[in-house]
């Protein structure tokens, strides 16, 4: 018999997504559909208006990863109409990115992904003492993790479930067999929930300082708004400086102390998930954080390429503006292409919602037609992977050492091969590395603009084509980011000073995306396949796999026969 | 508005700090800081420190619809109160599908068995809206777990004891709203009917000022005063313009003439750069952002007007504002406040129309700067 469940939202994910999937006789996933269930229009929007105003209503594309869209968004703009942005604010726009990269990163570990494998009821039968022995093995140099320490958080948790209010904690899969951590490990996580969501709210301090605001702080095209002048009291000067030094520290210490050693202490429990969720095997990175400008692609501390069938042993370019390599496919999602055509490039990308999935309240959606409001985009043709694993490879395949470096002691640390960064643990173990790499470079970006300050150069505006009087009548730019979840583009075409058409492939899209043309799945559904589910009225694993990626949207889950009917709803509930 | 009543049997949020291992002194200082962030006088601090020893945790139900987190992400930057205690101590956060551990049908069934208990009269719980429902087709372009969102709203709504509009997009719209707004986007107070609504525009809203709004709520048990579009007036009631760091240099006539120039680095008015703070009502220039680091106008870009109505139509966000509009009546009767009201917007109109005869003036001036100046004139 085949089942089929329903989760619809999965939770912990920023929008709103939905997976349907059919389980085999053994609970195992044969097929999954993901569907995104939320439209808003935004490149509708920008039609007709100011290029340099794109950024703010791209901003609002997602406030979680509030700033990639901005700085894509400038890029593209810049892009166009040919103008490059002083070192100083290229720096800047550095530091502004990697601060989002790793406070999204921790706070996706600990606030959105860490309950699948955390088991909060079975902190309270820890031992304090031992918890506090595991902290400190886990991580000899953080400062809290005195036994005295932990019997307060396990007090804390305590209070909390004997209120009988559980809150956010309610109705959950605790004791669910999928979780494997002591409770003492499980206490310790805990702990480090309550640290991570105090902490989060510093770190993005930066942005203020830069961008006047956190969430959406403030972009501009041709450099960054905020001044920066020692001599001023007003400017960015020594004392916002300050600022922003400490909390770089303060970030290295929550990434090298309790992040990573954390992830790891985690991971150790979990090795069976490095064999599990491996997806479609190719990943593609468009690159980030410039070093000398942005057409020097090679300088990026972040490289650029795509790898196909898990072969490290090349690295393919990528060409994000050749009309031949990305397309977007509409087969299978709510929307039309003007002329019968199926699939095209960004930059002739097409966004009218043509809706033909069932009328709600709807039980499942038609896995046989269209099913979701994210288009289908392919490189070359593949179904490709985005996001920190993809980075990672990208990174590690081009031979840079920082990235073999930080790869290969994981892995080593784990006991595991290289094959398992294939998976949804390997997914989830590179988001912490790439932490690592970020965080470094946080501090070395900030000592390359305390050196340009030291050679004089504090120029963070180039206004020599701020007026649209200066562009030309009709061009056409794309810009990046390396989102927190993965590769980002923004494709632009302005006309007379206006934006003629605005296309944006977000990395959910890449990853979450409904099948193409050929039938073959994105991602997320690629990933769920062959998943087995211990219980499939409480879909832990298909949590795991969903969350290992980040997703941007809020996500449900089907389970169908192999015909694709109903067989069995199953109402899930505790 | 009664806000007491709670699911179970709960401790007081006293009790629950002091078993989080707070101290009494601790306590009493947090309460001192929370009546201070409220603008409240010293006096008022026992009646927040018995709010808080007597009054178990309010249920909430966080919906989300058209959105992009925004407002969700500033909640968890509040520095006073921080996240943690509100979500375990002051509040029952029992619905927020960004944040809960279980998901589908076991989150759902959460949010109806409320709604059912509510209905019943067993039950009390607010709703916290963020984002906003699409109408058009049927509303397709916004579903969660099949159902359609201006369905979910309605649904949890009826049975709510007020309702909290978060943000720019269940207040006013925002984002998916602007032109032409494609897929009929609403915001709360077009799709509900019959329920108190405090609106807390802004994209996303001060973090300080929607844990200040629970606070409130929480402390004296009724909702604030609502100036005439529902909005709270301890947050709302002051124009950025009125309060900026800049003010003195837009009085004396020095402004930011370009991204990065000599006013810039001296902290001159951004007026020209298409500031909006002369039309936008908002807190960010007294508490500012993250903890008071900053604030868009003080780290040198313009405000772009988030909190207010239709601000994305409102544009270009660079093109500088040719008129100022006059702040409205509000609908409790405050004579003085509305003469005063009136007056200092009346103040601007002249403000503004005699500096752009000083521009006028100036040989400097370029053409279409003048064509700007005339339409000042008609302020």
């Amino acid at each position: 018999m085949v089942t089929r469940i329903v989760v619809d939202p999965v939770t912990r994910i920023e929008g709103h997504l939905r997976v349907e999937a059919m389980l085999d006789d053994d609970n195992r996933i044969r097929e999954a559909l993901s569907s995104g269930t939320m439209w808003r229009g935004i490149e509708v929007i920008l039609q007709g208006r100011d290029p340099r105003d794109a950024w703010a209503f791209a901003q609002r594309i997602c406030g979680v990863c509030t700033t990639v869209h901005a700085l894509a968004s400038v890029r593209c703009v810049e892009n166009a109409i040919g103008v490059t942005v002083p070192k100083v604010a290229e720096i800047v726009r550095n530091i502004m990115y990697l601060t989002q990269l790793v406070q999204d990163h921790v706070i996706h570990f600990y606030h959105l992904h860490a309950l699948d494998w955390v088991d909060i009821v079975s902190a309270l039968s820890a031992d304090p003492k031992a918890t506090a022995e595991l902290a400190q093995k886990v991580s000899p140099h953080w400062p809290k993790s005195s036994e005295g320490y932990f019997r307060d958080t396990a007090a804390t948790v305590k209070k909390f479930v004997d209120s009988g209010q559980l809150g956010l904690f309610a109705n959950a899969y605790w004791g669910h067999p999928a979780y494997k951590l002591p409770p003492e490990a499980n206490l310790m996580a805990v702990a480090h929930y309550l640290e991570a969501l105090a902490w989060q709210k510093e770190l993005v301090k930066i942005h203020t300082v830069f961008g006047g605001k956190n969430p959406h702080p403030s972009y501009l095209v041709g450099g960054v708004p905020c001044s920066i002048d020692l001599q001023s009291d007003t400017a960015i000067n020594i004392e916002r400086l300050e600022l922003v030094r400490s909390k770089i520290l303060e970030a290295r210490d929550i990434v090298e102390q309790l992040y990573v050693p954390d992830l790891l202490a985690i991971a150790s429990f979990y090795k069976d998930w490095a064999a599990i969720g491996e997806g479609v095997g190719n990943y593609m990175a468009y690159g980030d954080v410039p070093q000398n400008g942005i057409a020097d692609v090679a300088a990026f501390r972040f490289p650029r390429g795509a790898i196909l069938g898990k072969n490290l042993g090349e690295v393919l370019e990528v060409d994000p503006t050749n009309s031949d390599e990305i397309l977007e496919e509409v087969g299978r999602s709510w929307y039309r292409y003007p002329d019968g055509k199926t699939a095209l490039h960004p930059w002739d990308g097409h966004t009218e919602a043509h809706y033909t999935g069932p009328k709600p309240p709807y039980d499942h959606l038609d896995e046989n037609g269209a099913y979701s409001w994210l288009k289908t985009p392919r490189w070359k043709g593949h179904a490709v992977e985005v996001g920190p694993l993809a980075r990672m490879l990208v990174g590690y395949a081009t031979g840079r050492p920082e990235f073999k470096e930080v790869v290969d002691s994981a892995l080593g640390r784990l006991g595991v091969p290289a094959s398992a960064l294939f998976s949804t643990l390997g997914r989830t173990a590179a988001r912490g590395l790439e932490s690592q790499l970020a965080v470094g470079w946080l501090q070395d970006e900030f000592d390359r603009l305390i050196e340009a300050l030291k050679n004089g150069e504090n120029s963070t505006a180039n206004t020599t084509k701020w007026s649209p009087d200066s562009w030309p009548n009709d061009c056409k730019g794309f810009g990046f980011a390396e989102a927190p979840r993965g590769a980002l583009g923004h494709w632009i075409h302005i006309q007379d000073g206006k934006i003629a058409n605005y296309q944006c492939v977000v990395p959910t899209t890449w990853n979450a995306s409904p099948k193409d043309a050929q039938g073959r799945p994105g991602p997320y559904e690629s990933a769920l396949i062959g998943t087995p589910m211990a219980d499939p009225k409480q879909p832990v694993e298909i949590l795991r796999t969903i969350h290992s990626f980040d997703p941007c949207l809020a996500c449900a889950s089907h389970v169908y026969g192999p015909d694709g009917s109903l067989v069995a709803s199953i109402e899930v509930m505790t | 508005m009664a806000t007491s009543p709670i699911l179970s049997p709960s401790l007081t949020t006293y009790e629950l700090l002091r078993q989080h291992g707070v101290s009494r002194r601790q306590f009493l200082s947090f309460c001192a800081m929370t009546a201070a962030s409220l603008g409240l006088d010293a006096k008022e601090v026992p009646r927040v420190v018995s709010a808080l020893e007597t009054k178990p945790r309010l249920p909430v139900v966080w919906l989300h619809g058209l959105e992009c987190t925004c407002c969700s992400e500033s909640f968890l930057r509040s520095s006073h109160p921080i996240a943690q205690d509100i979500v375990l101590n002051m509040i029952s956060l029992d619905y927020d599908d960004t944040l809960q551990a279980a998901a589908g049908h076991q989150v759902e069934q959460i949010r109806k068995d409320l709604v059912e208990r509510a209905k019943r009269g067993e039950a009390e719980y607010v709703l916290a809206v963020e984002g906003n429902a699409p109408t058009r087709d049927g509303g397709v372009y916004c579903t969660v777990a099949g159902e359609t969102f201006l369905d979910v709203l309605r649904e949890t709504a009826a049975h709510a004891k007020f309702v909290i509009a978060w943000g720019s997009c269940a207040s006013n719209g925002c984002v998916q709203a602007a032109a032409p707004n494609p897929t009929g986007a609403k915001p709360v107070h077009e799709c509900i009917t019959g329920k108190p609504i405090v609106k807390v525009p802004g994209c996303p809203p001060i973090a300080e000022v929607m844990t200040g709004l629970l606070t409130y709520v929480l402390t004296f048990g009724r909702l604030p005063e609502l100036d005439r579009i529902g909005r709270p007036k301890m947050f709302y009631r002051q124009r950025l313009h009125d309060k900026c760091l800049r003010r003195s240099f837009f009085d004396a006539g020095q402004f930011v003439e370009s991204w990065d120039d000599e006013g810039a680095h001296k902290g001159w008015c951004l007026y020209k750069m298409g500031c909006r703070g002369p039309t936008t009502y908002n807190s960010c220039a007294t508490f500012k952002w993250n903890g008071g680091v900053s604030w868009p106008i003080g780290s040198g870009h313009g405000c772009i007007g988030c909190s207010e109505e239709h601000f994305w139509d409102d544009g270009p966000f660079y093109e500088r504002l040719a008129n100022v509009h006059l702040p409205g009546i509000e609908t409790t009767p405050q004579t003085i406040g509305v003469t005063l009201a009136a007056a200092a917007g009346a103040g601007i109109a002249a403000h503004l129309a005699g500096l752009a005869i000083q521009r006028a003036r100036s040989k400097s001036q370029a053409a279409t700067e003048k064509a700007n100046t005339n339409s000042e004139m008609e302020v």
